[in-house]
C-alpha cells in the first residue's frame, strides 16, 4: 500500500505532468483565465486519465509488449511499435465513451465539462501518462494510482496558475510581455515552488 | 490565395506557432537542456508536420467530415511510429534521452492544428510548404531556448566545451538553473517579449486599464 501511495504522492508533486515534463501545456496556457473553468478542465483530465492509464496498461501487458500474445498461441511476436496508434486511439474512444455516457447519465456534469471533453483527446498529458507507464513498466496496480496521481496533479497545477491570473489582471504589466510571455514566467515561477519538494524520496 | 513563399516562411516571425498561437508547446520543451536532442527534436516534428499536411491535404475529398479527426489522428500516428523507429534505429542514444517525447508529437496541437486548419482547404503543394513553414517556426524557437540553456546551464554546445568548467580545472561554474524545467519558461517568457518588441502588431490587448489616478486634481 505505501509503495502506491508513493507513486501517487510523487507524481501530484515531485513529477507533476505540467509543471516538470511540460504536459499539456497548451491547454495548460490557453485555458486558464478562470478558475472555474480550469477547475471543471481539471476535473475532466482527473477522470480521463484515471481510466485510460490503467486500460492502456491492460493492452500494453496483454496485446503488445514482447512475447505477450502468448496466451493466443504467438510466444514471439512483438508488437510493441504499434504502441503509439494503439494508445491514442483507447484515448480517442474513451473520451468519446464518456462524453456519450454522461451525456446520458450525468447531465449536470456533461453540461460543466462538455466544451472540454473532446479538447482532451489531444492533451499531451493523457498520452504521455500512458507512455510513461509503459516506458516505467507499471504493473495494473501502479498504473491504477500513477493515473489517479497524475490527473490530480494537472488538475492542482491549473487551478493555481488560473487563481495567479486573475489576480494578476489587475497589474501592470509591460506592453509586450501582456498575455502569453506574463503567463509564461508565472509557470516557471510556480514551476520553481514545485521544485522545493524535489528532495523528498517516496 | 497567398504566394507560397509567404506560406513558407510567415509562420517563422509574423505567425509564430508558439509564440502567436500558442501551438505545440507541449512536448518539446524538455528537450531543450541540449542542442543535440533539440535537433533531432525539430527535424522530427519538420518530418511529421510536412507529411501529415501532404496527405491529409491529398485525402481531403474523399474524407467524411464527420470521422475526420480519426483518420488524421491515424496518419499523424503512423508518420511518429516511422520517424520513432528510424530514430531508434540510427540515434539509439538520443532516442533513449528524447524518451516519452517523441511518442508526444501525436499530440502535438501544431500537427493537429496545420492539418485541420491548412490541409483541410488547400492544395498538397502549398500545404505540404505550409507543414515546413510551421515546423520551421517551432524549431527556430526551440533552438533559441537550447542555444541559451546549454552554453549556460554545461558550459557545452553540440557536447563540444565552450567554456571549461570548474570540475575539469577550468573557470566556468555551471548555472544550475538552466538545467532545471523552469528556465525554459523564462527564456521563451522573454523570447516572446522580444519578438513583441520588433513586432509591436503581436501585442495583446489590456484585459482590464487602470483608472487613472485623478486624486491630486481634486485635492488642488
Amino acid at each position: 500500500m505505501e509503495h502506491y501511495l508513493g507513486i501517487f504522492f510523487s507524481v501530484i508533486f515531485i513529477e507533476n505532468m505540467a509543471l516538470t515534463f511540460f504536459l499539456g501545456m497548451c491547454t495548460f496556457i490557453a485555458i486558464s483565465k478562470k478558475i472555474s473553468t480550469a477547475f471543471g478542465l481539471g476535473v475532466a483530465v482527473i477522470v480521463v486519465l484515471a481510466i485510460t492509464v490503467p486500460v492502456n496498461n491492460l493492452i500494453y501487458q496483454y496485446f503488445l509488449r514482447d512475447g505477450a500474445l502468448a496466451w493466443a498461441g504467438f510466444p514471439n511476436v512483438d508488437l510493441s511499435f504499434l504502441g503509439f496508434l494503439a494508445y491514442i486511439g483507447v484515448i480517442a474512444a474513451l473520451v468519446q465513451i464518456l462524453e456519450m455516457f454522461l451525456d446520458k447519465h450525468v447531465p449536470a456534469l456533461y453540461a460543466a465539462l462538455g466544451v472540454f471533453l473532446p479538447l482532451i483527446t489531444v492533451n499531451c498529458a493523457i498520452l504521455g501518462a500512458s507512455l510513461f507507464m509503459v516506458e516505467r513498466d507499471y504493473t495494473f496496480t501502479e498504473s491504477v494510482a500513477f493515473g489517479l496521481g497524475a490527473g490530480v496533479g494537472w488538475a492542482l497545477a491549473i487551478t493555481a496558475l488560473a487563481g495567479v491570473r486573475e489576480k494578476l489582471k489587475y497589474s501592470d504589466v509591460p506592453e509586450g510581455l501582456r498575455g502569453l510571455g506574463i503567463t509564461f514566467i508565472c509557470v516557471g515561477l510556480i514551476s520553481l515552488g514545485f521544485m522545493s519538494f524535489g528532495g523528498i524520496d517516496l | 490565395m497567398s504566394s507560397p513563399k509567404e506560406v513558407l516562411f510567415s509562420p517563422i516571425f509574423d505567425n509564430n506557432p508558439i509564440a502567436l498561437q500558442v501551438l505545440g508547446i507541449c512536448s518539446a520543451l524538455a528537450v531543450t537542456v541540449s542542442m543535440v536532442n533539440t535537433l533531432v527534436m525539430c527535424a522530427a516534428v519538420i518530418f511529421v508536420c510536412a507529411f501529415s499536411n501532404l496527405f491529409v491535404s491529398l485525402l481531403r475529398h474523399v474524407m467524411p467530415s464527420s470521422i475526420r479527426i480519426i483518420i488524421q489522428m491515424t496518419i499523424i500516428a503512423s508518420l511518429v511510429i516511422l520517424v520513432d523507429q528510424i530514430i531508434q534505429a540510427y540515434a539509439y542514444e538520443v532516442s533513449q534521452r528524447l524518451s516519452v517525447f517523441v511518442g508526444l508529437i501525436i499530440t502535438n496541437c501544431i500537427v493537429l492544428g496545420r492539418a485541420e486548419g491548412f490541409a483541410l482547404q488547400n492544395g498538397p503543394y502549398i500545404s505540404f510548404l505550409d507543414g515546413i513553414g510551421n515546423g520551421l517556426g517551432y524549431s527556430i524557437l526551440l533552438l533559441l531556448v537550447a542555444l541559451v540553456r546549454e552554453p549556460l546551464g554545461a558550459g557545452t554546445l553540440m557536447g563540444y566545451t565552450l567554456f571549461t568548467s570548474v570540475n575539469d580545472g577550468g573557470w566556468y561554474i555551471g548555472n544550475g538553473l538552466m538545467l532545471l524545467a523552469p528556465s525554459a519558461f523564462f527564456i521563451i517568457g522573454l523570447a516572446i517579449w522580444g519578438l513583441r518588441a520588433w513586432k509591436p502588431a503581436q501585442v495583446e490587448p489590456a484585459e482590464y486599464e487602470i483608472a487613472e489616478n485623478v486624486q491630486y486634481k481634486e485635492a488642488i
